[in-house]
């Protein structure tokens, strides 16, 4: 186990958020620390989105209870504004300003000190990369440079803790990963990160991930921990031709707990996998199936994240 | 609150207007249009009436009559008509809205009888202009009754009797001529503060939320209090500039007397912007659609300016009930002050009341609006 900081700056326990009938977040319980970054991960409509807006202030949670930075979201949203950054899912700065109007703007309504006013608006354009063009109309601007600029807004007046939802979502790979480099300089310097994200391969960036779905917490640990112990198996890739025909089949192997399709392979979890492969490709061979061949594979988190999904009725037994 | 966080909300906003010369150039050229509009287009004077004879004797004296009608600036003869079918037919088509038809009999039931009768008919479709038509129409005959009596005593070597009938002779102040003009134009005055100053403010809070600023600018620590002033402070200017032009336009152009003091009109004017400013915020707090909040900031502001206002209906002549509804309406205050300024020019002190109600109005509008805006997406 990894060594995971004492949860301060975020602590969330039994938050529920119901809009009418309908429940958006079911009892989730978390923790996060100083300078870690904790990364959301969900389908869409899974609740993401609502839990960090609960955490912003923005939505009065339906019942529990949520400290951010130490204080109550629900009690002082004021006093959790003043210590948050925050990135909504859709781009919120102002195009018909420009990229230092914008900056000056969330400045002065942070409160940033005149002082050291200079300052910060140099780092936050020096970390966007916009230097040179701070003069442009954000319109202008490409999806990596206006996602930069809404994070250098965000930080301008040195929150504690900064959400980012969905920030990369319609951004080009590279400047995804040069997104995630300043992530992680930011919680170097202390700054607590909840990010949310659709993408799988930026849940690897994360200190600990947080699978959600239809507003329940389902798995709680690091990339590695949810690797290992979320599926409950080990996972098989078997590869040949017309293997759809032969999922059914399998599912009834003995020693075979869950199968599906993966690109061109059938990733199949079983109990051991050494004992089970023979057995599965000579199945495999009966049904009909040519040229198969199969090996043993270290599992994805997408893997972990689709098992865990179809079994989501009960909370994993990963929750630390 | 902090003047700092309304500075940073004051300087984005006043960017945001310049970026949009388009935006700018309706708000300052709207007012411009509607004082044309209305200006012109509203007019109680009636004159020039469509007038059509039918003239059934054809005598002296019943073309002595009707020469009267054709010199009266209250009517233009528009033909004469030969029989009845034809009066109404004129009647009909809106050729004619009153005629005039002198039966074949006059001359001879005058002299017999010392009473001659002649018929108006009468377009009633608008009341208002046809009671005025026919109070001028026997205006015109009293004229000539009273000229043939004259002439009748005359004739029979008669004295005439100094002594005439009593008689009023009214004298009308503080709009001497009765030119209609003069009375509307300040009421249009508050007709088009109220609709610029309404429209200015009803778009920017429903503007955020539809282009997906708002989200973000609610999760900062503004308040509501520094968010609106920092938002209504640029559209105040304007709107004062918007004043600016109507009140020039009126003694310019329109020529409507201006007696009263320059600072009076500009605090008042001032007090009725916050107003309608604040009623356009607060529905744009309420509407999140510009469209929407558009439309219902118009009917909020412009229906009670105009039914309710004294404007265009005397408020002492409508029902008790309404007459109380008018007291809740910012306009009635506001017109009464721009009628006095620009026809009585009554010292401040006369208008002390009136200021205070606008005073407290604004006020309380100030304090309605900028709590209704809440910093949540509940």
């Amino acid at each position: 186990m990894t060594e995971s900081p004492v949860p301060t700056q975020i602590v969330v326990d039994g938050l529920v958020k119901r809009f009418g009938a309908f429940t958006a977040v079911d009892g989730v319980s978390f923790g996060v620390g100083r300078g870690e970054v904790m990364g959301f991960i969900g389908p869409n409509g899974a609740g993401k989105s609502t839990l960090i807006r609960i955490l912003c202030g923005l939505l009065r949670p339906s019942a529990g209870r949520a400290l951010v930075a130490g204080i109550d979201v629900a009690q002082d949203p004021e006093g959790v504004r003043r210590r948050i950054g925050y990135m909504s899912q859709r781009f919120s700065l102002y195009n018909d300003m420009s990229v230092l109007e914008n900056l000056r703007f969330f400045g002065g309504v942070y409160g940033v000190p005149r002082s050291d006013m200079a300052a910060r608006l140099e780092f936050a354009v020096e970390m966007a990369g916009l230097r040179g063009r701070e003069d442009a109309l954000v319109a202008s601007l490409a999806g990596g440079w206006k996602q930069r600029l809404a994070l250098g807004a965000a930080i301008l007046h040195r929150p504690a803790v900064l959400f980012l939802d969905e920030p990369t979502s319609g951004v080009d790979p590279g400047s995804r990963r040069r997104f995630w480099e300043l992530i992680h300089t930011l919680a170097q310097d202390g700054v607590s990160v909840l990010v949310s994200t659709h993408y799988m391969d930026e849940a690897e960036y994360c200190d600990r991930v947080a699978l959600i779905n239809h507003g329940r917490l389902i798995a709680l640990g690091t990339p590695t921990q949810l690797k290992q112990h979320a599926l409950g198996g080990e996972l098989l890739s078997l590869e040949g031709d017309r293997l759809g025909d032969a999922i059914g089949e399998l599912q009834a192997a003995p020693g075979v707990l869950d199968v599906a399709m993966f690109g061109n392979a059938l990733h199949a979890l079983v109990d051991i996998a050494e004992l089970r492969l023979p057995e599965l490709l000579l199945r495999l061979d009966g049904a009909g199936c040519t040229k198969v061949r199969g090996r043993r594979i270290a599992p994805s988190l997408e893997d972990s994240f689709v098992r865990l999904v179809g079994t989501s009725a009960s909370p994993s037994d990963v929750l630390p | 609150m902090r003047w700092r966080r309304v500075k940073a909300i004051l300087v984005k906003e006043s960017l945001q207007i310049v970026r949009d010369p388009r935006s700018l150039m309706i708000a300052l050229l709207i007012p411009l249009l509607q004082m044309f509009l209305l200006g012109y287009g509203i007019s109680l004077d009636v004159k020039q009436i469509p007038l059509c004879s039918y003239d059934r004797e054809g005598s002296a004296a019943s073309q002595d009559l009707l020469h009267r009608f054709e010199a009266s600036p209250y009517f233009s003869l528009q033909g004469h008509a030969t029989t009845y079918a034809e009066v109404g037919h004129k009647l009909d088509d809106g050729s004619c809205r009153i005629a005039i038809v002198i039966p074949a009999d006059f001359t001879k039931t005058m002299n017999d009888t010392g009473r001659g009768v002649v018929q108006a008919l009468l377009d009633a479709t608008d009341t208002n202009a046809a009671s005025l038509a026919a109070g001028y129409a026997s205006a015109v005959v009293a004229g000539y009754s009273s000229d043939v009596q004259l002439h009748s005593i005359e004739r029979r070597g008669g004295r005439i009797a100094t002594q005439t009938p009593v008689e009023v002779r009214a004298r009308v102040w503080f709009n001497e001529d009765l030119v209609s003009r003069n009375f509307i134009i300040p009421g249009v005055v508050a007709l088009v503060m109220a609709i610029v100053g309404s429209q200015l403010s009803s778009l920017t809070i429903a503007r955020e939320w539809e282009r997906g600023t708002m989200e973000l600018l609610i999760s900062t620590p503004i308040k509501p209090m520094e968010l609106m002033l920092g938002k209504l402070l640029p559209y105040f200017c304007i709107g004062m500039v918007d004043a600016g032009i109507c009140l020039a336009l009126a003694v310019f152009w329109f020529k409507v007397p201006f007696h009263g003091t320059l600072a009076a009109m500009l605090v008042t004017t001032g007090l009725f912007l916050t107003v309608v400013l604040c009623i356009g915020y607060y529905v744009s707090v309420s509407i999140r659609s510009q469209v929407g909040a558009s439309q219902v900031a118009l009917l909020l502001t412009m229906l009670p300016t105009t039914l309710l206002s004294g404007f265009s209906f005397p408020i002492d002549q409508m029902p008790r009930a309404v007459q109380m509804v008018t007291y809740l309406i910012s306009g009635r205050y506001y017109v009464t002050i721009l009628k006095s300024l620009f026809l009585k020019g009554s010292p401040w002190t006369d208008l002390l009341l009136p200021i205070a109600c606008l005073a407290a109005y604004a006020a309380a509008m100030i304090l309605l609006a900028a709590r209704a805006f809440r910093k949540t997406l509940d």
